[in-house]
């Protein structure tokens, strides 16, 4: 038994290969691979400016003058300012670099909180059953049925009373992401959880005598999690959105304490009437920009995980032409 | 239908909510399940909402608190029963919207539902045109993709609609009314009418609020024009996003078809390409289509407050705005159970369409 195990484990890939993006880029193909490459590039250029952040941007984000003086507002790009400056006479640029810092870090509070919670409570909710299963299934429907934007601003109603610091900032916006996130994850984790619940492994970890908790947290839980990557990164996108609207509507964090796009383009939507463009533009293609990154890695993972979406010509004859096959057996291959 | 339902042991499960085959399940007893449960859904929803809100303390605290004397604060929290425990308090505003009655906004007086009446035709209206733009980019454009799966039009196509999901609604709006208002000239900045035409409109008898209604009422083309003019930035922007969505959707669905054998056999009697993709593959694809276009509709609600906001379009959105600013939480928190009960009955609606056309849907 512990031969076969041993020998199974020697023949699996090295465990870098088999990390969540990589194993899937080494098994996509063509176009696929190209976007989740591209994807993987846009986000790793997005994270190294929120983590150099403070070498890149010229100015802090929420400075309006330097030794010469005061900074100029709504100066056109170029010069010293490259961006140009806002209404506020803030530097386009910087509150641009500073903004992916707020924007990354959101996300990873939202993502950790919304994974840990639902988890938890799908793992919970799905193998112990019963009527605490029943009431957070409904409420669960409820609240995914709900618009998330509006369930975000009530709960960042409720933990900022609307503006705060960076740090409360970046917690209250995370959390009003994660209670919109969590039943997804709880509707995802239940339902495996369900399934699994019936599978012969838990039966025999019952035989043998291991507590509840182990059973599911040891074993249901690790086969419960094979989708998660996926919608963690769908999810990333949707939190960035969920911040900038926060921002937007005037309820993220306020420019003194950190840069945030959604507020800067609110500020710049006034700016549009009399055609400048800069304010809003920088800040809007960030959004963009990071959100498209972030999707197409998602995007790729899902098609890479449905059979029915992936690409497999290519790789269908590489194989037919490495491994000398019976010509039955090839045609049935390339056929399905 | 319900014979059939009864002695088809094989039929395929649906897609979508839970739902569980049991003995006798006709369309009528669907309807009344299905129109029951908005009842829990609508509960907890507020329940939600109510708890949330008072965690935080309460309404008048948070409006004016920083403005008044202790003594003046407790003296508004008496008369507005907020010292009371917070179980009455629910069970008072349970009571209430039992009665249809949503509250009374702090900042100006105005009764929820007086503000419902009065902006909810401009948001019915704007979600109407985001729809019908979101269906027009979608639907076909989706079937395209998914005819040319994996070549470059398809490549394009998805490209397409991941930027249509990463760009947000109020940034789609600034690029828009910068290209075409600004730097074109073609389309006012904002709005839902010009201010000579908004009082024109306001002038007719029994006005519905829904101003392509009133103005094709009206029959004078000048005012037609210039209430379609202000709706087509709106629609795009807010429309577009769900394109993508919609257009993701068809795609996947419409390849899933596709591979079916009757498309095969569709094709070996000589139905033509077109016909094929447009009638054969794409009606069973609509179903799912329908079931998620529900979700749309409350996705386009929440979406409609950003895009109300960002072309000033008065709105249940855009007043919802006007009072997050004010900080006036009771209009908020009315706004959003209003809301709440919209989207519970929109939803009731769609998974009735949805039952109509398949009769496997059934409880």
């Amino acid at each position: 038994m512990t031969n076969v195990l041993a020998a199974a484990k020697d023949k699996r890939a090295p465990w870098y290969k088999r990390l969540p993006v990589v194993a899937q880029l080494r098994r996509s193909v063509g176009l696929q691979r190209g976007m989740l490459i591209t994807g993987i590039v846009i986000c790793l250029v997005f994270i190294l400016t929120a983590i150099f952040a403070p070498l890149i941007a010229p100015f802090g984000f929420g400075q309006l003058r330097d030794d010469a003086g005061a900074f100029p507002r709504q100066a056109a790009p170029g010069g010293e300012h490259i961006w140009g400056t806002t209404v506020g006479g803030y530097d386009v640029f910087s509150r641009v670099v500073w903004g992916a810092q707020t924007a990354i870090s959101v996300v990873i509070v939202a993502v950790i909180l919304s994974v840990t919670i639902g988890v938890v409570l799908g793992l919970v909710s799905g193998y112990l059953g019963g009527w605490l299963d029943r009431v957070l299934v409904v409420i669960a429907d409820a609240v995914y049925a709900f618009p998330s934007l509006l369930l975000a601003i009530v709960v960042s109603i409720v933990i900022s009373g609307g503006q705060s610091s960076l740090l409360g900032g970046i917690v209250a916006a995370g959390i009003s992401i994660t209670v919109v996130f969590v039943p997804q994850y709880f509707r995802v984790v239940r339902a495996e959880a369900v399934r699994l619940k019936a599978e012969a492994f838990v039966e025999s970890s019952k035989v043998v005598g291991s507590s509840t908790a182990r059973i599911m947290f040891k074993h249901v839980l690790r086969n419960a999690t094979r989708s998660l990557p996926l919608i963690l990164t769908l999810n990333a996108s949707e939190a960035i959105l969920t911040l900038a609207s926060l921002g937007f509507l005037g309820f993220g964090i306020g420019p003194t304490a950190a840069a945030e796009w959604g507020y800067d383009l609110n500020r710049a939507l006034s700016d549009t009437a009399s055609g400048i463009w800069w304010t809003g533009v920088f800040p809007g293609a960030a959004i963009v920009l990071l959100v498209l990154g972030v999707t197409l890695v998602g995007e790729s993972l899902n098609d890479l995980a449905d059979p029915r979406l992936r690409t497999r010509r290519r790789a269908k004859r590489r194989t037919a032409a490495t491994t000398p096959l019976p010509a039955a057996a090839t045609t049935e291959g390339a056929g399905a | 239908m319900t014979v059939l339902n009864d002695t088809s042991p094989t039929a395929p499960a649906v897609s979508g909510p839970r739902r569980e085959r049991t003995r006798g399940g006709g369309l009528g007893r669907y309807v009344l399940i299905r129109f029951l449960l908005i009842f829990p859904t609508v509960f907890i929803l507020v329940t939600l909402v109510f708890f949330l809100m008072r965690v935080v303390g309460n309404p008048i605290t948070a409006a004016v608190g920083g403005r008044l004397t202790p003594a003046q604060l407790q003296e508004r929290l008496h008369a507005a029963g907020y010292d009371r425990p917070i179980i009455v308090q629910y069970g008072e505003y349970l009571g209430q919207l039992a009665r249809g009655d949503f509250g009374t906004t702090l900042t100006d007086h105005q009764k929820i539902i007086d503000i419902l009446l009065t902006y909810g035709g401009a948001t019915i209206e704007l979600v109407f045109y985001a729809l019908i733009v979101a269906l027009i980019v979608g639907i076909p454009l989706g079937m395209l993709a998914a005819y040319v799966r994996d070549r470059w039009p398809d490549v394009i196509l998805r490209v397409f609609a991941i930027f249509t999901y990463a760009t947000p609604v109020f940034f789609a709006g600034l690029l828009l009314k910068l290209v075409f208002s600004v730097w074109l000239g073609w389309l006012p900045l904002g709005g839902r009418a010009s201010t000579r035409i908004e009082l024109a409109l306001g002038g007719i008898p029994n006005p519905t609020g829904i101003y392509i209604i009133d103005a094709l009422r009206t029959g004078n083309p000048t005012i037609i024009t210039d209430v379609l003019a202000h709706a087509v930035m709106p629609a795009l922007a807010l429309g577009l996003i769900t394109g993508g969505v919609f257009l993701r959707l068809v795609r996947t669905n419409v390849i899933g078809t596709l591979g079916a054998d009757y498309i095969d056999a569709a094709r070996s009697r000589g139905v033509s390409e077109i016909k094929l993709v447009r009638a054969h593959a794409l009606k069973p694809a609509l179903i799912p289509i329908i079931t998620v276009m529900g979700l749309q509709i409350a996705m386009l609600l929440g979406g409609s407050v950003l895009t109300e906001t960002t072309f000033g379009w008065r709105g249940l959105g855009f007043e919802l705005q006007q009072y997050l600013s004010a900080r006036d939480f009771v209009a908020v928190q009315g706004i959003v159970a209003l809301l709440a009960v919209i989207v519970a009955v929109t939803n009731f609606i769609v998974d009735i369409v949805a039952a109509f056309i398949d009769p496997r849907v059934r409880y």
